[in-house]
């Protein structure tokens, strides 16, 4: 129940039942309305049979030994196992339709993204055949709306498995082995995602969002990313610029545009547009990143990244100089 | 003797072992906030023990984490967080030198170690004044003492959250505490 509620204050949908997409469409109506019908129907006759017995009251001088009773009762078991069997082998062939379905290749028009699974995040890439028009984000997958994409999928530690059930089913991120799925988004929105593969202490807070917008405002979003970040204009943001590249920060994470360059963590570059704080942990205020820079293991036992010693001032230098990171 | 007796001698015995169970429980005190934070401070470090006029009795320093298991467990999270093992690998070195052995070239004790970290030291170890605040770098200092067995058994960490062919608290050359803290490097030239 507590993690239902606190899934709910986070941006973004995530249900199976609401398919947003083909993919997540074809498992609703395909697999899970039929399997949800057969199995309550199951349900209710296997209880309504048991009652009934409970309920029967047998006749006086009634005997199993009765031929014509005996012929009875077995033609009722054969038949029950005869209806069972045939509903599990439909569903097999429903199942593996499906299945096939839902990775047919999509053709040539759809978008390439990388996801890298870490742990416990997402980071993202939009190749270009520039690449000065890399585009390196973590945590959040902007997508058009009506044009297939396909997700490349890596990991650099461990199994990990990208699953956004309101567009598409679950694919492993396999470490050495390069997987891949695709999906499309029918309308625009935010659509949750989150790690499907237990990957170790964090594994619960690894989620990602899926941003669908129609496709000039990705394609906007899109070139936004490729700008370096903005150069400090006063002299708070120009201080926390300086904490930043002074202080252990840069020692993991990036920001184009300055020294920072290291890989390690996630980029940083438009950290200010994103909409939530590790991976989906906490929704990205103010305040939060504070409590995040200075004590992370507090909020995230266990991730990679250390508690940073800041003075105040620093602190609140630094949070200037994060924001204006859009 | 009859029954009764000594059932109440059992109960008295077993009431005596609670008693020292709970006491033992306190072992260390754990501070999970190191506030108000300082970026870095550098030890008063002397680099050789010659001074002018007649010795003055020395007084060896304790790391303020070297009894205590949570610090030292926190000094090897952060030896990775920080990406010690890039250089000094799990302990058994690679591109620095080996953590893990008897052999230090700047000195074992606590203060030794503190500077090298902070200050960084001459062909590669780099400064990490600013990277880090004063509390963690204790605690880092009673992490790398550990690894050479420089720390009581019960306070070194001993088990790992990651694959590792063997862990660094298994290294089996273990250093003797030293007396000075003239570092071998200052002995000889």
């Amino acid at each position: 129940m507590i993690p239902l509620l606190q899934a709910s204050q986070f941006p973004g949908r995530h249900s199976v039942l609401e398919p947003a997409g083909a993919q997540a469409a074809l498992i609703k109506d395909g697999l899970w309305d039929p399997m949800f019908v057969t199995a309550s129907v199951t349900f209710a006759l296997v209880v309504a049979a048991l009652l009934w017995a409970l309920l029967r009251r047998r006749v006086g001088g009634e005997t199993l030994e009765d031929p014509a009773r005996q012929r009875r009762l077995g033609l009722t078991v054969s038949l029950a196992t005869a209806v069972t069997t045939i509903v599990l082998f439909v569903f097999l062939v429903v199942d593996s339709t499906v299945g096939r379905a839902t990775t047919a290749t999509p053709g040539h028009s759809a978008l390439q993204i990388r996801v890298t699974g870490h742990q416990w995040w997402w980071e993202v890439q939009y190749r270009d055949s520039l690449a000065q028009h890399w585009v390196t984000t973590a945590n959040e997958i902007h997508i058009p709306v009506g044009r297939p994409v396909v997700v490349e999928l890596r990991s650099t530690d461990v199994i990990h498995s990208f699953w956004p059930p309101n567009l598409s089913a679950k694919r492993d991120l396999i470490p050495g082995h390069e997987n891949s799925l695709w999906l499309e988004a029918d309308s625009s929105g935010e659509y949750r995602g989150q790690c499907a593969e237990y990957c170790g202490h964090q594994h619960a807070k690894m989620a990602f969002l899926v941003v669908a917008e129609p496709s000039d405002s990705f394609a906007g979003w899109l070139a936004g990313q490729r700008d370096t970040a903005a150069t400090p204009a006063d002299s708070l943001t120009r201080r926390g610029q300086e904490v930043f590249l002074g202080s252990a920060c840069p020692m993991c994470h990036a920001v184009a545009g300055t020294p920072a360059g290291s890989r390690v963590g996630p980029d940083l570059t438009h950290l200010g547009s994103r909409r939530t704080l590790a991976a989906g942990t906490l929704p990205n205020t103010r305040g939060n990143l504070a409590g995040w820079i200075v004590n992370p293991q507090a909020i995230k036992p266990g991730a990679k990244m250390p508690p940073n010693a800041l003075s105040p001032d620093d602190l609140q230098a630094l949070l200037a100089y994060l924001e204006t990171l859009r | 003797m009859s029954s009764p007796c000594r059932s109440h001698w059992a109960t008295w015995v077993r009431g005596l072992a609670l008693a020292g169970l709970a006491a033992a429980c306190r072992r260390e005190t754990r501070q999970f906030d190191n506030w108000p934070p300082t970026a870095s401070a550098a030890a008063v470090v002397r680099e050789v023990d010659l001074q002018p006029g007649p010795p003055t009795r020395h007084v060896d320093l304790v790391g303020p984490y070297d009894g205590n298991a949570y610090g030292t467990g926190e000094g090897k999270r952060l030896y990775n967080q920080m990406n010690c093992s890039g250089c000094h690998f799990q302990g058994g070195g690679g591109i620095g030198p080996p953590l893990m052995d008897s052999q230090w070239i700047y000195g074992s004790q606590p203060e030794n170690i503190f500077q090298t970290i902070v200050e960084g030291r001459p062909n590669g170890m780099p400064s990490f004044r600013g990277k880090l605040g004063t509390d963690q770098v204790w605690q880092l200092v009673a992490y790398v003492r550990s690894m050479s067995g420089l720390l009581p058994k019960d306070v070194a960490p001993g088990r790992n959250d990651d694959m590792q062919v063997r862990s660094q608290e298994q290294s089996t050359t273990k250093a003797q505490p030293g007396r000075s803290t003239l570092p071998p490097s200052a002995e000889h030239p």
